[in-house]
């Protein structure tokens, strides 16, 4: 193992394992202002007024109008508004906020203020949606020629579900007018300069009007890449209006009722065999985007770019839009859109073999990728695609060929076996040119006179290791302790914009450039000096040129792989799935700290099995999310799975630091199909398993629908 | 009405308010305690685990009257102990720390495993602590370094 490899003790340990970090829920509040967010009742509606109780004094209602910029809330596009317009849309869509000292006393207010709608019809059916946030296509070879001379044709469809981020702290902001007119904002975040730019923008002033701090982060998963830049633009706008700070923690109910989470998915693929091998796909994806676009056209791009999952696909047709509907604007979760398609395909893969006859495990290795293959988007594999060698570390740790092969005979009595294995991708880093063009990242490291180094950087430390991990790369070049080197939460008054936390990218890109400005200050240093160096970011020079509007060239200079195996006990009684054991093999390249990365891939992989399993989510007929408390949305405890069996295949990426590459969203994206494809095999193989999560209700429908 | 008293962390205190509010709101807001957090307010999460006459109770399900008489701990009190060293150490060790926000619940929890049962087996730590939450780690750490104090807390338990 690489030294750098080796684990040590987490820099935020301490103060995290004592109870002494601040979250922004345990900032003191003497003096400050609480806010409660008014919300719509309705999907869709006109608001035609808002009439306010008597307020006490000391209570402030704040909405549109209050807004002294632009009431939109910048995120990839502008649509979101800070507060609802002359229409909401959405149930749960913030109308404004009443701030006062006392939180109850506010709380009360917003529930005795009337609010007079006219319904209108809402779009709450995915099939039905019409109004296209975003539509992309892109193909290449011959689609006709393939299915036209195709031994055999498949046409299937899949669905995926709702998941919830389901963080432990939920989403907290805080706004503080400071002497001079800037306002400083800070809370629980992965993105300081996202909420920077949007905050500006409905201010209505300059760059150094307004900074953000990024407060101690109680786990983020995507749920913290763009919905705290809304709640800063409302909590700012409060603050401003009452100059008073104004703090808004959500409760557990709002958060999983009204704040992004995974979009719900709806593929179609045709798919032509020939010989034994999958010789074109033909694929329509539609993602529910909500009421809002948010992030909804980057999911997509990602979702898209590997529906053709990690097979060899020479004619290939992929269709993709992200859809309105009058729900909760969905957004980022760990794995970005790759997840839906993903279960889609592998399971695709599972039923063709299964009607061919042939072992699935067998039928996908003959199918896979390999290097120097095109991508789906006509790039490149430009390194090995070690899946063949994590595919024989996943049978020896859980025997899966065996199993599988096992399981797949009849089985009779109340309890009934099966084994699933899926395998993936996840492309390190922003898609496209999106670093190059977008986010030119720009990182220092600022050295003090007594030798210490800090990091200067925008990423935010949210559970996955930063505040370790850039100083031991930086420790390592400079031969320093690793005390001589610090990293803190980040404020956009002090740090470079080193672009968002997001896309499992901080350690492959940012870390980099962290480890360049280490040689470079290596090589200026001098004893006793005050100095600061800078790196930029630099595309690698092998990459293809990736163009968005044809979606052709390298869509990501290199992926992370992975390889799963669930083992599962169905009780056909109860519907019951008992998880015997998960196994994985996952490459993200050389770990910068072997136990920070094993906490990611096992944290990972159980996101994933949950959203396979139990995180069940849906809404009414009225538009209204129904699981809203822990007691109704289940995500895994303890007893939901033994240990984990996790390894690590190491295949360097020679452009990320000691050949890192991205790790954070890996881990999650293969588990439904493992999972699901295990269900259907313990079912005994007749029914085709279509969505996830798949859960025990399910399982009682699918045998009795075999019984019938 | 006369106060509630209880003690917490070792002291005596009073409480001067309504008998039906919330204990978390009470030790956080009152006393102080910020170590105990809110994930839920719902008795799902196990964020605001303390302990009751020692026994692992949701603080965000026990009113305040229920307290009168009770001996309280918080992480706050738990921390100066020789048991949290151990647990200190091999919570390092294991990296089983990442948002930090189960953590402290994590830790009463922790303690009340291994101070019920000083030698449990995986599926008994499994067991013990399946009524708190953790979104980042996927369990493995948190259930290795318990595993782990057991050992190297030998006699402490």
């Amino acid at each position: 193992m690489h030294n750098i490899s080796r684990s040590v003790t987490k820099k935020d340990h301490e103060p995290k394992m004592s109870g002494r970090s601040v979250y922004v829920g345990d900032v003191d509040m003497h003096g400050c202002l609480f806010g409660k967010l008014l919300r719509s009742k309705y999907a869709r509606a006109k608001v035609l007024g808002v009439r306010l109780p008597e307020l006490p004094e000391g209570y402030t209602y704040v909405d549109r109008t209050d807004v002294p910029g632009d009431n939109n809330v910048n995120i990839v596009m502008d649509d979101t508004p800070v507060f609802a317009r002359e229409t909401v849309e959405y149930v749960g869509e913030p109308i404004g906020m009443v701030c006062g000292p006392d939180e109850g006393v506010c709380q009360d207010i917003v529930d005795r203020i009337e609010v007079d709608y006219e319904e209108l019809e809402p779009m709450l059916d995915l099939r039905k949606a019409d109004e296209v946030f975003f539509n992309y296509e892109y193909g290449k070879g011959d689609l006709d020629a393939a299915f036209a001379g195709a031994d055999k044709v498949y046409d299937e469809e899949f669905q995926t579900g709702y998941q919830e981020q389901a963080y432990l702290e939920t989403q907290g902001m805080m706004a503080v007018p400071e002497e001079g007119g800037r306002m400083f904002v800070h809370g629980s975040m992965q993105c300081a300069y996202y909420v920077h730019g949007a905050v500006m923008r409905v201010l209505n002033c300059g760059p150094a009007d307004v900074h953000i701090h990024q407060d101690v982060t109680g786990g983020g998963f995507g749920g913290k890449e763009a919905f705290p830049s809304i709640l800063a633009c409302q909590v700012a706008v409060a603050a401003h209006k009452c100059q008073k700070p104004v703090r808004v923690v959500f409760s557990r109910r709002e958060d999983l009722e009204f704040t992004s989470k995974r979009h719900p998915s709806l593929c179609h693929y045709k798919a032509a065999v020939k010989d034994g091998k999958v010789t074109a796909m033909d694929i329509d994806v539609k993602f529910n985007g909500g009421a809002y676009t948010t992030l909804s056209a980057v999911v997509l791009q990602r979702g898209i770019i590997c529906a053709n999952g990690v097979y060899n696909v020479p004619n290939l047709h992929v269709h993709g839009r992200a859809l309105k509907t009058n729900t909760t604007p969905t957004g980022a979760y760990r794995g970005f859109g790759a997840p839906q398609t993903y279960f889609a395909v592998e399971m695709l893969m599972d039923h063709i073999a299964r009607d061919l006859g042939v072992d699935s495990i067998e039928f996908k290795r003959q199918n896979l990728v390999k290097k120097g293959d095109a991508t789906s988007t006509s790039g490149l594999y430009h390194f090995d695609v070690p899946l063949p060698e994590m595919l024989a570390e996943v049978d020896q740790a859980s025997d899966l060929l065996r199993k599988h092969k096992e399981y797949s005979k009849p089985q009779t009595g109340r309890f009934r076996r099966g084994i699933g294995f899926s395998w993936h991708f996840h492309g390190a880093g922003f898609t496209g040119s999106g670093e190059r063009d977008m986010i030119k990242a720009v990182a220092r490291l600022h050295k003090y006179k007594d030798g210490t180094v800090e990091v200067l950087a925008s990423n935010g430390e949210i559970g996955q290791g930063l505040r370790t991990t850039f100083p031991k790369i930086v420790a390592h070049e400079l031969n320093l302790p690793l005390e001589k080197v610090f990293y803190d939460h980040p404020d956009t008054s002090r740090v470079p914009d080193s672009g968002p936390t997001v896309a499992s990218r901080s350690l492959m890109v940012v870390g980099e450039l962290l480890r360049r400005a280490a040689i470079k200050l290596r090589n200026e240093w001098e004893d006793g000096k005050d100095q600061i160096v800078e790196e930029r970011f630099k595309e690698p020079d092998f990459m293809i040129p990736f163009y968005l509007d044809k979606f052709q060239g390298d869509a990501y200079p290199d992926y992370a792989w992975g390889a799963q195996a669930i083992e599962v006990e169905v009780d056909t009684l109860t519907g019951q799935a008992k998880i015997l054991g998960a196994y994985a093999s996952f490459d993200v390249g050389t770990p910068i700290d072997y136990n920070i990365v094993m906490g990611q891939m096992e944290g990972g992989f159980l996101q994933g099995i949950g959203y396979a399993s139990i995180e069940h989510m849906n809404y009414d007929d009225k538009g209204r999310i129904r699981n809203n408390t822990f007691s109704d949305y289940l995500i895994p405890t303890t007893v939901d799975v033994p240990n984990l069996n996790v390894q690590l295949h190491v295949r360097e990426f020679p452009d990320g630091p000691y050949g890192a590459k991205g790790a954070g969203e890996v881990p999650l994206v293969g588990a439904p199909g493992a999972y699901v494809e295990a269900i259907e095999q313990a079912l005994g193989g007749k029914v085709s398993l279509e969505h996830a999560p798949f859960t025990a209700e399910d399982t009682i429908k699918a045998l009795a629908e075999e019984d019938a | 009405m006369s106060d509630i008293s209880f003690t917490l962390n070792g002291r005596p205190v009073s409480y001067g308010g309504s008998a039906t509010d919330r204990l978390l709101d009470v030790l956080r807001d009152t006393f102080d305690c910020k170590s105990v957090k809110c994930g839920c307010k719902e008795g799902e999460c196990g964020a605001c685990s303390v302990l009751m006459d020692g026994k692992l109770i949701n603080s965000c399900c026990v009113a305040m009257g229920a307290t009168q008489g009770s001996d309280i701990v918080t992480l706050e009190g738990f921390r100066t102990t020789e048991r949290y060293k151990v647990l200190d150490k091999v919570f390092a060790q294991f990296s089983a720390v990442q948002c930090g926000f189960c953590t402290p619940g994590m830790v009463m929890a922790a303690e009340s495993v291994l101070a019920q049962n000083p030698h449990p087996t995986e599926d008994e730590v499994r067991e013990g602590m399946s009524g708190n939450l953790c979104r980042c780690t996927g369990y493995n750490a948190i259930v290795n370094a318990v595993l782990a104090a057991a050992k190297e807390g030998n006699g402490l338990w």
